[in-house]
């Protein structure tokens, strides 16, 4: 097997999160998605790491993992917040420029 | 010599100025003033006149030109005069005639208080009657063509308490406007094609233009010509605008103002000669005017307005032998001269009439004034001779060219026209010998008569509350009304002759008109034994309709004809129908067109912007996931785009 | 394992792993996607991001396997069970689009896009991996550690200042100032003697040593049950128990049974 397989993963895990992030309304599913997104990337990233056989790939993964996790504290605080305001957690909701 | 041109204009004008602007301290002598600048104005042209005799032929023009009055590249209009023989001949006309109408009005004017703005209108009038007939240019000419038709509203409307002069004022002023319109276009349309307005240029370089533009410019001033010359279509004003004063009829609707159609057609002969649809169009409308004129003259029984229907066809006359092109030119002004003898004397005389009979203008309550008023008698009846054309008399010389150069034209429009113009002679031997044996012969209906009918249309309000009730006390003017009929009737008899035998008006005009001679189909004796024959006809007729029989005071109903006739031929319903009706019904039609079609494009426009919009609206409706989704397909086109890009 | 990493081609074993797991992990991705209950979402998603740690294990990225797995599915992923907790567990989500026309356009994009990526890969011409023997031969932390330290230094201590702004965002996102002073004990009972409400404490539950005590009201004093002595959660199931008829049927079978005895007692006797 060719290791550009994984790099054939991580497209389709990206794509199926996009599209979950359209499809779906709620905020913490969509942000899942999100997530999955980023995890697809980190998988393209390592991938890309082994092919040019340094470690900067991994490197950049890792660091994705940090700003994703920040990422999440803060956007999980939003969905809080947006449910206490709203009692409701639907990204749809929120489509006026208030609240 | 040259300066003197611009006096001409300016005495007149000075006298309007005065007049108009000087206030009530000028009304004791304001009819002086009016007068006396008239007279020099008068005096100058003489001087101008023998100047021009001096000369030989070929010299006898003469220019002055007094500034630039809008100096634009290619676009060069001046203040500029040109004195030829054919503008001298206007100008001895309108300052001739119309001192002697200036002095006319004194007496007849006398008792009323605004006398002194009569003159004013007056010489406003004869300021840009002369600016009309001495301009080198188009626009000029524009300039004073306007300002006798201001004039002419002015003194139609002189007594504004009537309405039916304000009226009348009004109907003029919109009917001249639209002859107006067609001068204005034809200047443009000048312009636009040789690129200048000045006489010079634009006359001298009809060879080398189309025929098309050429006719184009013939039509349109025909238009104006129809208008201030109230001619077929544009025809209706005249008979109204005799609500004016009567030494304005004579001047302005008679002698002079009237005639500028016939100048300008003139005028413009190179145009006309190169448009031959033109002139057959001018022909036409001058037989149809010319007869239209003389229906009506027969049935009026306003004085006034039978002398003014019998402008109307003697200008159709003129009209007519302009439109002959080279063969009548010479002859159309030479009738427009005579008749500004025989017409003016004609007015004066039946305003003499009026001044003795309390106003009144029904023929049908006169009769038998020659005893009362000798000398109005006389100088009427000379008048009466030389329109209907007596053999020795003015009207004879010029008329009866008029019709060999109808003849002249050749073929069958030469026959037709030349029956025409004899048909014209036979009517006008009518209603004129009806005109003369209502006023001056038959019993005295003016005595024990009832009450004037307030029915009677022909009646004017004036009349009604002055003398109605009173038996008027006929009497002869005064002194200052019968000199210039006299004088008159001295051209009316001797203008003929003088200029007709040994073609002395025609060597004289032959430099600036050209002349032709015609080849008649017939011979000229042939013509003149006709043209004395139906004349003979149509006063016989006249005389054993009116003569031998009693009028009676109040007109008979009368025959369809002669009650449409009464009705100037309908001309009023005419243009209520057509014009009025139609005017409304267009107008409503281009407003259900604006609101349907117009509005319809423009709310269209509106309504699917709007709806456009609304419908792009929505993409912006505020939620997250379809701005993503946008996102993400923006994503995706990049991807194809650096795909392509490598593919490339 | 790591000779197998320089090679052009992975191991059957790797092969082998990556076809079974990759096929998980979409099915988890589509899952995540999918599922109505945002808890299921999660778990499904945590799935496929332990098949993520094990592929990263199989590239030879081990730290980041075992940080995935630490990181992102011990910590971020629970973080999201708190929420989807906080926000309501039991809250299906309904699938259908509310926005017109937004799923076809999602899938149609979404199928484009995964097309022209996989075009875009494929037309990458990726053939030639050098495998990460040589990179990991001193440790792939330790090998990390010394670009991490060096190289990306600076992005590193950005990080660290990301990391601390996103607590104190958080924190200042989800507090809630109050704006109104406590009431007091004092206070409270001034109000519920204004209301006129319940002035004595409620009742409590009545007590019957053969009854969970909980579930059964206690009776007032005129014989009925009131059920105030009864906690909320158990009143809205309609788990009260009424008693009151019991202890007057088992009073009536103690009778019956002592008359049985009385009376096989007088049969005996006779």
């Amino acid at each position: 097997m060719n290791p550009v397989n994984y790099l054939y993963l991580a497209a389709l895990l990206f794509t199926i999160g996009a599209t979950g992030v359209l499809i779906r309304r709620n905020a913490i599913v969509v942000f899942m998605c999100v997530e999955l997104m980023l995890n697809a990337c980190n998988l393209a990233l390592v991938a890309f790491s082994r092919m040019h056989g340094n470690l900067d790939g991994q490197i950049i993964a890792f660091f994705t993992m940090v700003v994703a996790a920040a990422e999440v504290v803060v956007g999980l605080a939003i969905i809080v917040s947006l449910f206490r305001s709203r009692h409701s957690a639907s990204v749809d909701d929120a489509s006026l420029m208030k609240l | 010599m040259e300066n003197l041109i611009a006096l001409l204009v300016a005495a007149p004008l000075l006298g309007a100025a005065v007049l108009l602007c000087g206030g009530r301290r000028l009304d004791a002598v304001g009819h002086v003033i009016g007068t006396v600048l008239a007279a020099v104005s008068f005096v100058i042209g003489a001087i101008l006149f023998a100047d021009m005799l001096g000369k030989d032929e070929e010299h006898r023009a003469i220019a002055q030109h007094l500034f630039s009055w809008i100096p634009v590249e290619g676009f060069q209009a001046d203040v500029a005069f040109q004195l030829d023989q054919l503008s001298m001949t206007f100008v001895l006309l309108i300052t001739g005639v119309g001192s002697l109408i200036h002095l006319y009005s004194i007496g007849y004017m006398e008792h009323d208080e605004r006398r002194r703005r009569f003159f004013g209108y007056l010489n406003l009038f004869l300021a840009a009657m002369l600016l009309l007939v001495l301009a080198d240019n188009y626009l000029l000419l524009y300039v004073g063509w306007e300002g006798v038709g201001l004039a002419s509203y002015l003194l139609i409307g002189f007594w504004q308490h009537k309405p039916s002069a304000a009226t009348a004022a009004k109907k003029a002023f919109l009917v001249n406007r639209v002859g107006d319109m067609g001068l204005s276009i034809a200047i443009m349309l000048m312009f636009t094609t040789f690129g200048t307005f000045a006489f010079g240029p634009v006359l001298e370089s009809t060879g080398e233009t189309s025929e098309g533009t050429l006719t184009a410019i013939g039509l349109m001033l025909l238009l104006a010509a129809c208008g201030k010359s109230a001619q077929v279509p544009l025809q209706s004003w005249l008979g109204d605008a005799m609500e004016g004063p009567t030494p304005v009829s004579a001047l302005i609707h008679a002698a002079t103002m009237v005639t500028a159609g016939v100048y300008l057609i003139v005028r413009s002969g190179e145009i006309f000669n190169a448009a031959p649809d033109a002139q057959l169009a001018t022909t036409v409308v001058g037989a149809v005017t010319l007869l239209f004129g003389a229906i009506v003259g027969c049935a009026k029984d306003d004085i006034k307005k039978a002398l003014a229907g019998s402008t109307m066809s003697q200008i159709g006359y003129m009209i007519l032998a302009a439109g002959l092109g080279p063969i009548g030119y010479v002859f159309a002004i030479m009738h427009l001269v005579t008749h500004g003898f025989f017409k003016a004397g004609l007015f004066l005389g039946a305003g003499s009439v009026m001044h003795g009979m309390n106003d009144e203008v029904d023929m049908r309550k006169y009769g038998g004034l020659r005893k009362y008023m000798p000398v109005t008698f006389v100088t009427f009846g000379l008048g009466y001779l030389a329109i209907i054309g007596f053999p020795g008399l003015s009207g004879f010389f010029s008329k009866d060219k008029i019709i060999e150069a109808a003849f002249a034209k050749g073929g069958t429009e030469g026959w037709i026209l030349g029956s025409v113009a004899l048909l014209g002679a036979a009517i006008t031997a009518y209603y004129m010998t009806r005109v003369m044996l209502l006023t001056f012969f038959g019993e005295e209906r003016w005595r024990n008569q009832p009450t004037a009918s307030p029915a009677d249309p022909s009646v004017e309000p004036a009349a009604e509350h002055q003398g109605a009730h009173a038996e008027p006390h006929p009497h002869e003017s005064p002194r200052s009304m019968t000199i210039p009929m006299i004088v008159l009737a001295f051209g009316s008899v001797f203008a003929g002759a003088f200029f007709g035998i040994g073609d002395r008006f025609m060597h004289w005009l032959e430099p600036v008109t050209e002349h032709a001679h015609g080849h008649p189909p017939i011979g000229a004796t042939t013509v003149t034994l006709s043209t004395v024959a139906v004349m003979v006809i149509g006063v016989g007729a006249a005389y054993l309709q009116y003569g031998r029989r009693p009028v009676p005071v109040v007109a008979p109903r009368g025959s369809l004809l002669t009650r449409a006739a009464r009705r100037d031929l309908l001309q009023d319903d005419f243009n209520h129908v057509v014009l009025v009706r139609g005017g409304e019904h267009l107008t409503r039609s281009l407003v259900y067109v604006d609101h349907t079609l117009v509005d319809g494009v423009v709310n269209g426009t509106a309504a699917s912007m709007g709806g456009f919009s609304g419908r792009l609206r929505k993409l912006q409706n505020g939620y997250a996931r379809s701005y993503a989704v946008s996102m993400f397909g923006g994503a995706a086109i990049l991807i194809a785009a650096t795909l392509l890009m490598r593919a490339v | 394992m790591s000779a197998q990493l320089a090679a052009y081609s992975t191991s059957t074993g790797e092969a082998f792993q990556f076809w079974v797991l990759g096929t998980v992990a979409v099915v988890g991705a589509l899952c995540t996607v999918f599922m109505k209950k945002a808890v299921h979402s999660a778990l499904c998603l945590a799935g496929t991001m332990i098949i993520l740690a094990v592929f990263y294990l199989a590239n030879g990225a081990y730290f980041l396997g075992v940080v995935q797995i630490i990181v992102y599915t011990g910590a971020i992923m629970m973080l999201f069970l708190f929420v989807v907790m906080l926000v309501g567990v039991t809250a299906a989500d309904s699938l259908k689009e509310t926005i017109k026309g937004q799923r076809w356009l999602a899938l149609l994009c979404g199928l484009g896009f995964g097309i022209l990526l996989c075009a875009g890969i494929g037309n990458a011409s990726l053939n030639e991996f050098n495998g990460l023997a040589q990179a990991n031969s001193g440790g792939n932390v330790e090998g990390l550690a010394a670009l991490i330290f060096t190289k990306y230094v600076f992005a590193f201590e950005i990080t660290g200042a990301l990391l601390i702004t996103a607590a104190v965002g958080a924190m200042v996102l989800t507090h809630r100032e109050r704006t109104e002073r406590a009431k007091t004990q004092r206070e409270l009972a001034e109000e519920r003697v204004r209301e006129n409400k319940q002035l004595p404490p409620l009742p409590a539950p009545g007590v019957y040593a053969r009854h969970n005590a909980v579930d059964i009201a206690g009776l007032l004093p005129d014989g009925t049950a009131s059920e105030l002595t009864v906690i909320k959660t158990l009143r809205d199931r309609g788990q009260i128990r009424d008693v009151s008829n019991d202890a007057i049927k088992d009073l009536k079978a103690l009778e019956q049974r002592s008359e049985e005895r009385l009376g096989r007692e007088e049969e005996a006797t006779k």
